[in-house]
């Protein structure tokens, strides 16, 4: 009988190769064709009506998509900024308490621990203009007597999620710059206080420097996570009133699941993801440099 | 360039005291050495010294002032440290000018200082380099240039050369000491390698257990160790330590041997003591050693050799001790062989058993 001899190694991969085809392989293929198509939910058949790069040409000229993108972006850039200013603030500090620090390590992980969509909700009522907590605050101080509509004025409700997103993830930064603040050599440190450094000076080029790589890292991981944001800003404004919180994958989820246009929301799909591409190369480059300047590279 | 004073200076950890009232003169111009076994508490008193490490009592006073509480940055020390503490990110002209940018010193300034130090330290090649692409000796420099850059009052040296092999340590030694005759600012050096501070010292703190034990020239304290452990702490070989007791005016060893008393010593009839003799002051018969009119012998059997080269040190048993003797002008020794050896009395040391301590008169 003849008996397949494939390689030991090959079959030894083969219930990788197995997996990996039938989780990641096969969808993105099938999205990726979809997406030049006219394939509707509703109407299953349509996965066969060939429409070339249509979908892609229209979310080109699409006024919406391009305002979902400049947003997500602009919530990207608001949001890793402040959460690098206030993660690095939270780091240095915990990095001087020597009493329970233990402890406020992983309080000052309990956000992190929250579904996004129940931060969401608690945003949402925080925010809400009627019930909510912080009108209901700002009216009780006398600061203002009118409602504001937090969720419903555009400006207002992107300070709303930025806040929302800066509140749950600010965490990742503190945590690994805290990592990156106990890892640096003590020697430097010192002698640029020997040199002459006040502390500021000693913080600006000594210390930071050695937390940039840190610093990127975070970048990176929150740079995907804010481009893919969706929950926080499904619960709370659904992208909503009236598009003026749009995001990428509010837009793509509500084209896609709503509309039931799925061809349409896989090409934007696709192109939102070299979004993501594009800042993950950007910070990995940037963490790439902070190494080899620290003499860490290769 | 200054004088460093430090009165009743004390160092604790918490409860645990480290450094204990230590009081030292360092002149302007002077190379002092701390020296004392691992943990004894030099790096300590240099980085109080240097303002890295609060100071829990007394003063330390530089030039005129007090400066306790001064940050480091006020003092106008520089410090090369042991893992010579390099700024990774920054190339070595940026390393070497980084005080003088601090100190906000032109750039034609900076640029002049730097030049100067690198080509006394010979990196003038090198100044475009990161600390990363560079040996431990030319990192070794590149600290070292980084404290002279700034023509501090003081330079604090924490053991700069521990890290690196034996013939760069040698050879960084002569630098440092030329560095000293060149520049003639105050230099305090930590080390626990006692050739090194009898090489490179004016003068030598001999620490023990957050004391000092012993200030002097390198000669003072070979010569005239005050106590046992300055005695075996400072010389290779370290001084043989016999135990005896004095009977009836002469030195006996614990086995019976008798030994005169040596001259110029203060000891109590029945004192146990031990009786101290370097390897350079015992030596076979025949062997050259300065004549002297106080001579002894012992005979004793050679358990090993170790060939030096131009000498040979012969390890022998006496009184159930192990003895290390030196033999110049070498001849070939069996194991087990019996020899005569000349001893020095006038060179040799007594020292109280309980205590520890000299009784030289
Ligand atoms: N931060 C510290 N906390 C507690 N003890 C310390 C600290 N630093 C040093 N010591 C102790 O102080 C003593 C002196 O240390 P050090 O000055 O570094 O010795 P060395 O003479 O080897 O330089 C040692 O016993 C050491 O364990
Ligand atoms: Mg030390």
């Amino acid at each position: 009988m003849y008996r397949m001899r494939l390689p030991p190694w090959l079959v030894l991969l083969m219930p990788a190769f197995v997996i990996l085809l039938a989780v990641v392989a096969i969808p993105l293929v099938l999205s990726l064709y979809s997406s030049f198509t006219a394939f509707q939910l509703t109407r299953p058949e349509t996965i066969t009506k060939w429409i070339g790069t249509f979908n892609y040409q229209k979310a080109m000229g699409d006024a919406n998509f391009w305002a979902a993108f400049g947003r997500t972006v602009l919530l990207l850039t608001v949001a890793l900024n402040l959460e690098m200013l206030l993660g690095l603030g939270l780091a240095l500090m915990v990095a001087k308490v020597t009493r329970g620090q233990r402890l406020l390590r992983t309080m000052m992980m309990f956000p992190m621990m929250f579904s996004p969509i129940l931060v969401g909700f608690q945003f949402k009522f925080i925010f809400n203009d009627n019930v909510g907590l912080l009108n209901n605050a700002l009216q009780s101080l006398g600061l203002t007597d009118v409602a504001i509509p937090w969720l419903v004025d555009g400006n207002l409700a992107f300070i709303a999620i930025v806040t929302a997103e800066v509140w749950t993830s600010t965490s990742v930064f503190a945590i690994l710059i805290l990592a990156g603040l106990f890892a640096i050599p003590q020697d430097p440190v010192e002698a640029a206080r020997v040199d002459g450094c006040t502390p500021w000076q000693t913080f600006r080029y000594v210390t930071l420097p050695f937390l940039m790589p840190f610093i990127y890292i975070a970048m990176a991981i929150r740079s995907l996570d804010v481009a893919r944001a969706y929950d926080i800003v499904q619960v709370m404004t659904a992208g909503g009133p009236a598009r003026r919180t749009e995001l990428l994958w509010t837009l793509i989820g509500r084209t896609g699941y709503v509309d039931a246009r799925m061809g349409y929301a896989n090409a934007m799909g696709y192109i939102a993801i070299l979004l993501s591409i594009v800042f993950t190369v950007y910070f990995f480059r940037k963490l790439t440099t902070a190494r080899t300047s620290l003499g860490m590279g290769d | 360039m200054a004088d460093v004073v430090l009165r009743n200076v004390v160092k604790n950890y918490g409860a645990v005291p480290v450094v204990h009232a230590i009081n030292l003169d360092i002149a302007h111009g002077e190379f002092v050495v701390l020296v004392g076994p691992s943990g004894c508490g030099k790096s300590t008193t240099l980085r109080m010294i240097a303002g890295l490490e609060a100071i829990s009592g007394g003063t330390v006073q530089i030039g005129e002032r007090v400066v306790n509480d001064l940050p480091p940055r006020d003092r106008n020390i520089s410090m090369v440290f042991q893992n010579y503490a390099l700024y990774p990110h920054m190339s070595v002209r940026e390393n070497l000018g980084f005080s003088l940018h601090i100190a906000k010193r032109s750039r034609a300034d900076i640029e002049k200082a730097v030049a100067e130090a690198a080509e006394i330290l010979s990196l003038t090649p090198l100044l475009d380099r990161k600390p990363g692409q560079l040996s431990g000796g030319q990192r070794q420099r590149v600290a070292m240039g980084r404290a002279i850059v700034r023509h501090p009052d003081v330079f604090l040296f924490d053991e700069p050369l521990s890290n690196l092999d034996a013939k760069l340590r040698t050879q960084m030694r002569v630098e440092i000491k030329r560095l000293h005759q060149k520049v003639g600012t105050t230099i305090i050096y930590v080390t626990h390698d006692q050739i090194e501070a009898m090489t490179l010292a004016d003068r030598i703190v001999i620490m023990r257990d957050g004391h000092i034990v012993q200030i002097g020239t390198p000669l003072d304290v070979f010569e005239r160790p005050v106590n046992a452990f300055v005695a075996t702490f400072i010389g290779s070989p370290p001084m043989n330590l016999l135990p005896a007791t004095v009977t009836g005016g002469a030195l006996r060893l614990s086995d019976g041997t008798p030994i005169p008393l040596p001259p110029g010593l203060s000891a109590r009839e029945g004192q146990a003591v031990h009786f101290g003799v370097r390897a350079d002051n015992i030596m076979p018969e025949g062997h050259a050693m300065p004549p002297t009119a106080h001579m002894t012998h012992v005979e004793m059997p050679v358990t090993l050799t170790e060939p030096l080269g131009t000498e040979t040190l012969l390890f022998g048993t006496l009184s159930g001790t192990e003895v290390q003797a030196k033999m110049l002008n070498p001849r070939p020794v069996r194991t087990g062989e019996v020899l005569r050896f000349g001893i020095a009395l006038d060179k040799c040391h007594l020292f109280d058993a309980e205590t520890g301590a000299s009784l030289r008169v």
